[in-house]
């Protein structure tokens, strides 16, 4: 089944594929989404950035009618979105953070399984499987059942799932948690690739540099609120270019937190540091320090 | 509309029958061990020589055991399969993302949980006739039966999308599955009951599928009433399962 008469809402010339508005989830104790406002421009990577606990995979969950906000409004390419709504499902294509593949189904099954939900023709299902099981690189273990895969050929799996019915728009939370750093590239790699032929990406992530080196734009979430919005660049400007780290202070011999200090150049932060005797660093600010910036403390904590 | 509904009520179909066929020894093997025992022991070492209503007491209890075991196979294929999905492999989550409508999720799963039970006790049936049981098979026999199944798949349903753990699951099971298996009129007539405790049981289900299938089987009169409570039954519990569906998060 091919899509039909879908309008990408255009405002002041760009194309926002989801707009999201006070939107709130409270579950009985926790809020985990606390008013959230954000908009995603057809054709970026965005990141959801934030420690664990901080509502990004509630924020998809309610994206992908997982979930129910308790409050809000979510509008995907000028539509709501509902657990009925087929032709916005259509369009969307989910990775969760947690595994949910059919385990004692082979990589084939999973495909075809999916390729069914979604009424592609048996013709278009095998073509769609053997191209993206290549894409993946896993065509060689089509016949194999999924509970013998380890953790990075399920992720491409789910990630070659999810593309399936050519999605236009792409849910990944947590696309390469838990994985080793060569598989991580490569799945940046993928997500880059998919980006390029046109596909939106919407990312949560606690990796720095994860959002760093892939998103376009950022934002960062902290206890189920949006605190910072923006592209790296312009995030990392906030808070000042260079940053002086002095590891363990041991001028003052008790403290055993790093210091940070952020300054707008280098030329100050080497004026400064030239002034100290400890061990220090000198480094570009990221991510993490206007994380810590804004909230005191690291993303890892 | 209707193709839809029927393709992707298939979809969900489909996938349930996949898996049946991966694990169909052991489940071949494991819906015949409670109906065997039950055959054995009232069929031969309780019933050998005892006479009811003017029949042998395996003729009297084998449609009661149909109706036990269509309970627990359609109950336990629908329920186990959907909380396992649902709770701990998520791979719900496929089908709730998926451009599909909550009357064919819960069909289809409904359908496949019946499938299952209605296998399970047509076994029964096969085997009875092995132990010497005589039952008048009918049209209105099979469809007490599908009633049966389809009742208790969309319990199971709604237990499993209702349900936070596997423990729940299982004390579910306990206090609804369990006390029917013992009072629903499979191994006597509800009528011994005192008056009191039978109208209670009257309620539950079970027993309108037991005395429905019996008095099919017996060529008693014809059971019009718990025909209709079971179709009853059916029709609310499936709209149940569609709504906490609908819901579950
Ligand atoms: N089903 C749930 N029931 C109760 N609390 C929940 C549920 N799901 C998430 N939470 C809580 O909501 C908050 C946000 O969780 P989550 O969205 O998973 O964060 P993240 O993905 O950023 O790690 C956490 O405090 C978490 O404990
Ligand atoms: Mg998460």
């Amino acid at each position: 089944m091919k899509r039909q008469g879908v309008v990408t809402v255009q405002r002041q010339g760009v194309f926002y594929l989801i707009e999201i508005s006070g939107l709130c989830k409270q579950y009985k104790e926790v809020r985990a989404v606390d008013n959230l406002n954000l908009t995603v421009k057809a054709g970026e990577i965005f990141g959801l950035l934030g420690p664990n606990g901080a509502g990004k995979t509630t924020v998809i969950r309610i994206l992908t009618t997982l979930a129910r906000p308790t409050g809000g409004k979510v509008l995907i390419n000028g539509r709501k979105i509902s657990r009925g709504n087929a032709v916005i499902k259509r369009e969307i294509g989910v990775v969760s953070q947690r595994e949910n593949l059919d385990i004692k189904l082979t990589a084939r099954e999973n495909m075809e399984l999916h390729g069914r939900l979604f009424k592609l023709p048996p013709g278009e299902r095998r073509a769609r499987t053997k191209e993206l099981l290549d894409f993946v690189n896993l065509s060689e273990r089509a016949a194999t059942a999924v509970e013998h895969f380890s953790g990075g050929m399920k992720r491409r799996l789910m990630i070659a799932r999810a593309l399936m019915h050519e999605p236009r728009l792409l849910f990944l939370d947590e696309p390469t948690v838990g994985l080793d750093p060569q598989v991580r590239r490569k799945i940046w790699d993928l997500i880059r690739s998919l980006n390029n032929r046109g596909i939106t990406v919407l990312l949560t992530t606690h990796y720095i540099e994860e959002a760093e080196l892939l998103c376009h734009r950022v934002g960062i979430m902290n206890r189920g609120r949006l605190i910072a919005l923006g592209t790296p660049t312009e995030l990392k400007q906030k808070v000042g270019k260079v940053v002086v780290e002095i590891p363990n202070n041991r001028v003052t011999g008790y403290n055993d937190e790093t210091k940070y200090l952020v300054f707008e150049n280098r030329g100050e932060a080497l004026r400064y540091a030239s002034g100290l005797q400890d061990n220090l660093v000198i480094r570009e600010s990221n991510l993490e320090d206007v994380f810590v910036e804004l909230t005191g403390h690291k993303v890892g904590d | 509309m209707l193709m839809e509904l029927i393709y992707d009520t298939y979809t969900v179909f489909w996938r349930e029958m996949i898996l049946l066929r991966k694990k169909f020894r052991s489940f071949f093997a494991g819906s015949m061990v409670s109906p065997l025992l039950y055959l054995l022991s009232f069929g031969w070492g309780l019933g050998r020589n005892i006479q009811i209503d003017g029949t042998s007491y395996l003729n009297f209890v084998v449609p009661g055991i149909v109706a036990l075991s269509a309970m627990n196979g359609s109950y336990s294929a629908a329920g186990t399969s959907l909380s396992v999905s649902r709770l701990y492999h998520k791979t719900l989550e496929e089908f709730l993302t998926a451009p599909i409508s909550v009357l064919s999720l819960v069909l289809g799963n409904v359908s496949s949980g019946c499938f299952r039970g209605l296998f399970s006790s047509s076994l029964i049936i096969l085997f009875s006739y092995f132990f010497g049981a005589n039952l008048h098979l009918s049209g209105w026999f099979f469809v007490s039966l599908l009633l049966t199944c389809f009742l208790f798949a969309a319990l199971g349903l709604v237990a499993a999308m209702v349900v936070n753990s596997h423990e729940g699951m299982s004390r579910f099971s306990t206090f609804v599955i369990l006390p029917m298996t013992f009072l629903c009129g499979t191994f006597f007539k509800v009528e011994n009951y005192p008056a009191a405790v039978a109208t209670l049981v009257k309620i539950l289900p079970l027993t309108h599928c037991s005395i429905s299938l019996r008095a099919i089987a017996m060529r008693a009169e014809f059971p019009l009433v718990s025909l209709l409570i079971l179709a009853a039954y059916a029709a609310v519990l499936f709209a149940l399962g569609m709504w906490v569906t609908a819901r579950v998060e």
